[in-house]
């Protein structure tokens, strides 16, 4: 085995993602703090007005990278479900368990600016758009895979059950996206639609590029921290656990 | 290579299995030829029926190894009855024979529920019946039944003297014929030739 | 196959037995009908959303009706008899079900119409709501047993086994929907019936894998 192939070998087994994972964590951390503080001074003070909506676009650059970062990470719970159902790979499982509750914060945030910027740009709070309804769908699916994790007593039924609902639902998502479009693409006005919007200029898209991938760095920091956090719990009477909690003076 | 006269029906290696947030029994070994008899036995909450849900392979151990010989399903006989209270001892009977992929009439589960003692009540719903009436439709499931290796727990529970001779002449009669039985007991069951299996280690 | 037919065949039984906790679903259907005709200020807005509500309710109901699929199995011990011996599984889970959709989604299809008729709709919406309903009730029983298989260790979840479906019900209840709608504005509903078809078709084949695995992971204890 290559020096590579052990190392990520070494990632997938919790006892050695517990420390191998601590420098991914902190860059996550550090690269992830620093684009979004760059990311919205950029945006919000520097980046030109919308000459149609003014300042109030300008929630984009929380809405955007939220809502993107909240389909994304559905799918990947949809991927470590089937890692973790196929091959039995426990991190697999912990990701999961981690990851719900950020995606659904994601969701949530995107839901919450995306009706904040819908009062002054459509008059109306909610809006039954096609991307609005995907993600409001998406939310409850969300809702759902956290809520069955928590009515299961059991860490390992809990975990192989969330990963099968990950997977299903994934299977899904695609289908309530087509679905939801044609619905509403039939029965309402177009001109709700983002779709025709012209494009932006490099000035505006470049600070929502910074804080697209300043988020992802972001939730990479938590869900690093989350998992080392899930595996102390779940190896808590593994003698390594025990012996790592000694030395750093807490007690087992 | 071992002959499929000799080769295990069962074998154990290694068993690990945790209840929740306990630890309950590790490095658990053992090796169920045909004609033999494993008793498990240890006090309440010592992982006995753990074991044989694993041994079943209802549960996936936490590490270890579980190997059934034939691919051939095991009867499982546990705390809960797997009778349904709405249906009859006989139609009972006869899903259970179905899923195992058997065909029998209902004329054979006459008689095997006649040999169990429940002759008159084969008609009745198993939810009128008392605790050990239900306890000997699942005995019922034992005469019948062509599965090699038996797991059973706690086969004494609420029987009488007479139910308890019945479930000895069973074991009996399925070890004689090549069978084997894993079962857990607090109390002991004293099979012939019987390994005993104590938990905890 | 005949481990499907032995499932479906016991499981009519017990529902005949268990005399009106089948009918639960249906009466839940019919109340909420009337819910929301009280609901309606007018013959016009009644007649608007009468399509719309009939699937929705039939959404409801179908998921409402789920807690109870497994929950005697898992009570009584049949359900780990049937993952030991039932191999492969699905078999067995397409009798249940087919055995369940018959008393909680065939009569929909009839109720349906009726409801739709009580809420003022126009007689021109009627076959697309039925045949729709014929077409996407199965969906909604494969998708709640997805649900209910994954729910069936913890008991009493009937909440949560409407929180986990109706949210993968969402294109059965636009598509069922829309033929409806499509039909009460003079349109042609076939290709909607079509969408619900290719969904049938697609819950048909995956479902009973996800449910096999639910119930594995359920009885995990």
């Amino acid at each position: 085995m290559g020096p590579l192939r052990t190392y990520f070998h070494k990632l997938g087994s919790p006892r050695w993602f517990f420390d191998l994972a601590r420098p991914w964590g902190i860059g996550f951390a550090v690269v992830g703090v620093s684009l979004l503080v760059v990311g919205w001074v950029w945006g919000l003070a520097f980046a030109p007005e919308d000459y149609q909506q003014g300042n109030s676009f300008r929630i984009i650059y929380v809405h955007v990278p939220s809502a993107h970062l909240a389909q994304a990470l559905y799918v990947a719970m949809g991927v470590a479900g089937v890692t973790a159902l196929v091959w039995r790979v426990k991190l697999a499982d912990m990701f999961i368990a981690v990851v719900a509750p950020v995606g659904l914060a994601m969701a949530g945030m995107a839901l919450a600016t995306g009706a904040i910027w819908g009062r002054p740009t459509w008059g109306a709070w909610w809006v039954w758009d096609a991307r609005t309804t995907s993600m409001l769908v998406l939310f409850f699916l969300l809702v759902g895979l956290v809520a069955l994790r928590q009515a299961i007593p059991s860490e390992r039924q809990a975990g192989r059950a969330a990963a099968v609902l990950a997977i299903v639902g994934t299977v899904n998502v695609p289908i309530i996206k087509y679905s939801v479009e044609w619905w509403l693409t039939l029965h309402q006005p177009a001109s709700f639609s983002f779709s025709s919007a012209p494009a932006m200029p490099p000035s505006m898209w470049m600070p929502l590029v910074v804080n697209v991938i300043g988020l992802y760095s972001f939730a990479g920091a938590l869900i690093v921290a989350g998992l080392r956090n899930e595996i102390l719990h779940r190896e808590r009477d593994a003698q390594w656990v025990r012996e790592r909690l000694a030395a750093g003076g807490a007690r087992p | 290579m071992a002959s499929p006269q000799t080769e295990p029906l069962l074998s154990i290696r290694g068993l690990a299995c945790s209840g929740g947030r306990r630890r309950l029994f590790c490095g658990i070994d053992a090796t169920l030829r045909p004609g033999d008899a494993i008793e498990v036995r240890g006090a309440n909450g010592s992982g006995k029926t753990t074991l044989l849900r694993c041994a079943a392979g209802l549960l996936t151990p936490h590490a270890g190894d579980v190997r059934r010989a034939g691919g051939q399903a095991p009867l499982y006989l546990g705390h809960k009855s797997g009778m349904s209270s709405l249906l009859s001892p006989i139609e009972n009977m006869r899903w259970h024979l179905a899923l195992a992929g058997a065909v029998a009439s209902a004329a054979a589960c006459g008689a095997a529920l006649e040999q169990v003692g429940l002759g008159a009540e084969r008609h009745d719903p198993c939810g009128n019946l008392s605790a050990g009436q239900q306890r000997r439709v699942g005995l019922a499931r034992l005469a019948m039944s062509d599965a090699r290796l038996w797991l059973l727990d706690e086969p004494f529970s609420a029987l009488d003297a007479g139910g308890r001779k019945l479930v000895l002449a069973l074991i009996a009669a399925h070890r004689a014929g090549g069978g084997g039985v894993l079962c857990a007991t607090h109390e002991g069951l004293n099979l012939p030739d019987a390994q005993v299996l104590r938990l905890p280690l | 196959m005949s481990i499907a037919i032995a499932q479906t065949r016991r499981d009519l039984a017990i529902v005949v037995r268990s005399r009106g906790e089948a009918l639960n679903p249906l009466a839940f259907f019919a109340l909420a009908t009337l819910l929301f005709g009280l609901a309606g200020p007018s013959p016009e807005t009644r007649a608007a959303i009468a399509p719309g509500a009939v699937w929705a309710l039939a959404a409801l109901a179908t998921a409402l009706s789920m807690e109870g699929l497994f929950r005697r199995d898992v009570e009584e011990g049949a359900l780990e008899q049937l993952l030991l011996h039932a191999r492969p599984l699905w078999p067995a889970v397409l009798g249940k079900l087919f055995a369940h959709w018959c008393v909680t989604g065939l009569p929909l299809v009839v109720l349906g119409p009726v409801a739709a008729l009580a809420l003022q709709a126009s007689t021109d919406v009627l076959p697309a709501l039925a045949l729709g309903l014929l077409l996407g009730t199965p969906t909604l029983t494969f998708i709640g047993a997805i649900a209910a298989a994954l729910t069936a260790g913890i008991g009493r979840g009937s909440l949560l086994v409407a929180l986990i479906a109706l949210p993968l019900c969402v294109p059965t209840l636009i598509f069922g929907a829309g033929a409806a709608f499509a039909a009460a504005a003079g349109a042609d509903a076939t290709p909607q019936l079509l969408w619900l078809a290719a969904l049938l078709a697609a819950a048909a084949t995956a479902a009973p894998f996800a449910v096999g695995a639910g119930l594995r992971v359920s009885q995990e204890h």
